[in-house]
């Protein structure tokens, strides 16, 4: 068996950072990285990338040497993509912030509203209800990251958490503010609009959930194989017929229940920047599908049907 | 029936136009194009934009100009800027706001400069022009108001003629030198106008409650926008290095054609 010698050169400055010899052909990139994470131990590899050009994609952790178009010296080149943390990190951080903040300014707690409404509850009865609805929303995140999602980056980038967190945590306490304030003012069309909003809410995160445990399923435990999503006996997934990206039209409806429910101008501004985002984010899921399944459905949007 | 040969000769004309305007349009990137644009329908476009973005940037250079005009000849006549505003008000509000469409060209890509850092730059314009100048009328004499309107006349007639040369290909050092050098002296004067102006703004805006959202209200929101003001005036801590040092980068580049590693990232 003939064995691989392997240099990583800096993708920059093209300078030699380490060379291994006697590299077995069948060594993943995954195990490379471990070996040059031995030499220089500041980069752990999480933070590799490593790729066959300098300007090129990063490889994969599971591409095998003897499959890369390489000799049997091979070059790679290497770029530290910055301290990485775990996405399980950044999400229960960034989802139990609007959990702990909402809750601190339904009970009123001091310092935020005048003094005479400390620990002071609402008259209003929707009121209550939004915080349910809302902390509900935020422990189903919570418990799909530990339990259901399965994740095919491991990590990201070290600043998008306190990117991430303020956005979460900011809007999370502005909504919370006008929601839970002496002077909120109920929806114009009382008990009948509540209602509604409170079937659309329901209906949306149940979809949802739905919606991830298919993706689940779709997935063995520890890999991060890719499959095209389909309808299953759930009839909250048979949207897939129409939609790539159903897990981000139900939180668009959940949102929107969640605005008709407390009419508050700062969940609506929530709900449209939200909306925004995961536009974008399905638009490219949708592309990255099209692009590698021949057989993709052809009648399925991005994440409205029909529309966008 | 059209020669040939005449056709081919506009065709390389409006070319190297094009190409030009692809380089120098950019304005605050500078880049040379190296690729030669060789479908029909590009040089048409090209020459088009370039014939827009030409008279754009003349009209605002002679816009700015007149308000320099108007500002010189009212001060020896009257002796004082008490009552200038009023006089330059109209001619200000309309060239700033024009400037809305320096966005659009960033946004079709006739102009290669981020749409976002244009959008910025113009919308901070339009805010101290429609929401602060135009709105709070006690602060119209201050003498931080006129350090401002001085500050970007200069700046924006030396930027827009900057901008007209280059399209027309024939660009004259000084220009180019005071494009890239008079912001040093001009970008924190204007910076003090602006803020001495929003702080001298602040108590009118107190005592009338301008733009302002009191609860309870159906909408569950309140603004005030005397907090948003001193925000806004906070908020030119960070932006303003950003933004300065960033003009000192690209004069390095310029005027020194020295290689500045960016960071990747």
């Amino acid at each position: 068996m003939k064995h691989y010698e392997v240099e990583i050169l800096d993708a920059k400055t093209k300078d030699k950072l380490c060379f291994l010899d006697k590299v077995e052909p069948n060594a993943t990139i995954g195990e490379i990285k471990s070996m040059f994470h031995k030499s220089h131990p500041q980069w752990y590899p999480a933070r590799q990338s490593i790729r066959l050009d300098p300007k090129g994609k990063s490889l994969k952790d599971e591409d095998v040497l003897q499959y890369l178009p390489v000799g049997t010296t091979a070059t790679f080149y290497f770029r530290d993509l910055g301290a990485q943390i775990s996405w399980v990190t950044v999400f229960l951080t960034e989802y139990a912030g609007p959990l702990l903040i909402y809750l601190m300014f339904y009970f009123r707690v001091p310092f935020i509203y005048a003094s005479k409404y400390d620990f002071t509850t609402s008259k209003h009865w929707v009121v209550h209800l939004a915080c349910m609805c809302h902390s509900f929303h935020y422990v189903k995140r919570l418990l799909e990251t530990l339990f259901v999602h399965r994740f095919s980056h491991g990590t990201m980038p070290l600043r998008n958490i306190f990117k991430n967190c303020t956005y979460y945590w900011g809007f999370a306490a502005w909504m919370a503010y006008y929601i839970n304030h002496p002077l909120y003012t109920p929806p114009i069309y009382g008990e009948q609009q509540i209602r509604l909003a409170l079937i659309v809410f329901l209906f949306c995160q149940i979809g949802n959930f739905s919606i991830h445990i298919a993706l689940r399923n779709l997935r063995p435990p520890g890999s991060k194989t890719r499959k095209i999503p389909y309808p299953t006996k759930n009839p909250f997934t048979w949207i897939f017929l129409l939609v790539s990206c159903p897990n981000y039209t139900y939180e668009l409806g959940s949102w929107l229940g969640f605005t008709l429910m407390t009419q508050c101008l700062p969940v609506a501004a929530f709900t449209l920047v939200g909306f925004i985002q995961m536009t974008v984010w399905a638009k490219g899921k949708h592309r990255s599908y099209l692009k590698e399944f021949r057989d993709y459905p052809t009648l399925r949007s991005p994440i409205l049907p029909f529309i966008l | 029936m059209t020669n040939p040969r005449r056709q081919l000769c506009w065709r390389s004309v409006f070319v190297t136009f094009a190409v030009c305007t692809g380089t120098m349009a950019s304005g605050e990137e500078d880049r040379t194009v190296e690729e030669k644009e060789t479908n029909n329908k590009k040089r048409t476009k090209g020459a088009i934009a370039t014939a827009w973005l030409t008279f754009y940037n003349i009209a605002m250079t002679a816009g700015w100009l007149v308000l320099a005009v108007v500002m010189v000849r009212y001060y020896l006549q009257k002796g004082t800027h008490k009552g200038l505003y009023k006089n330059i008000a109209r001619t200000l509000k309309f060239s700033q706001t024009f400037a809305l469409l320096e966005v659009g060209h960033c946004a079709i890509g006739i102009v290669r400069t981020s749409v976002i850092v244009t959008g910025v730059q113009v919308c901070s314009r339009i805010f101290m022009v429609w929401f602060i100048t135009n709105s709070i009328r006690q602060i119209q004499n201050e003498e931080s108001v006129i350090l401002f309107v001085v500050v970007w006349t200069i700046t924006e007639i030396t930027r827009y003629s900057f901008y007209t040369f280059n399209l027309l290909n024939h660009l004259p050092y000084f220009i180019k030198w005071a494009r890239y050098n008079m912001f040093i002296v001009m970008y924190p004067l204007g910076v003090i106008g602006e803020l001495l102006t929003i702080h001298a703004a602040l108590p009118y805006v107190r005592r009338s409650g301008m733009y302002s959202l009191r609860l309870p209200n159906k909408y569950n929101v309140s603004f005030d926008y005397y907090y948003f003001l001193i925000i806004v005036m906070l908020s030119y801590i960070p932006l303003f290095p950003q933004l300065y040092f960033h003009m000192l980068r690209q004069r390095r580049r310029v005027l020194h054609g020295e290689i500045v590693v960016e960071k990747d990232e």
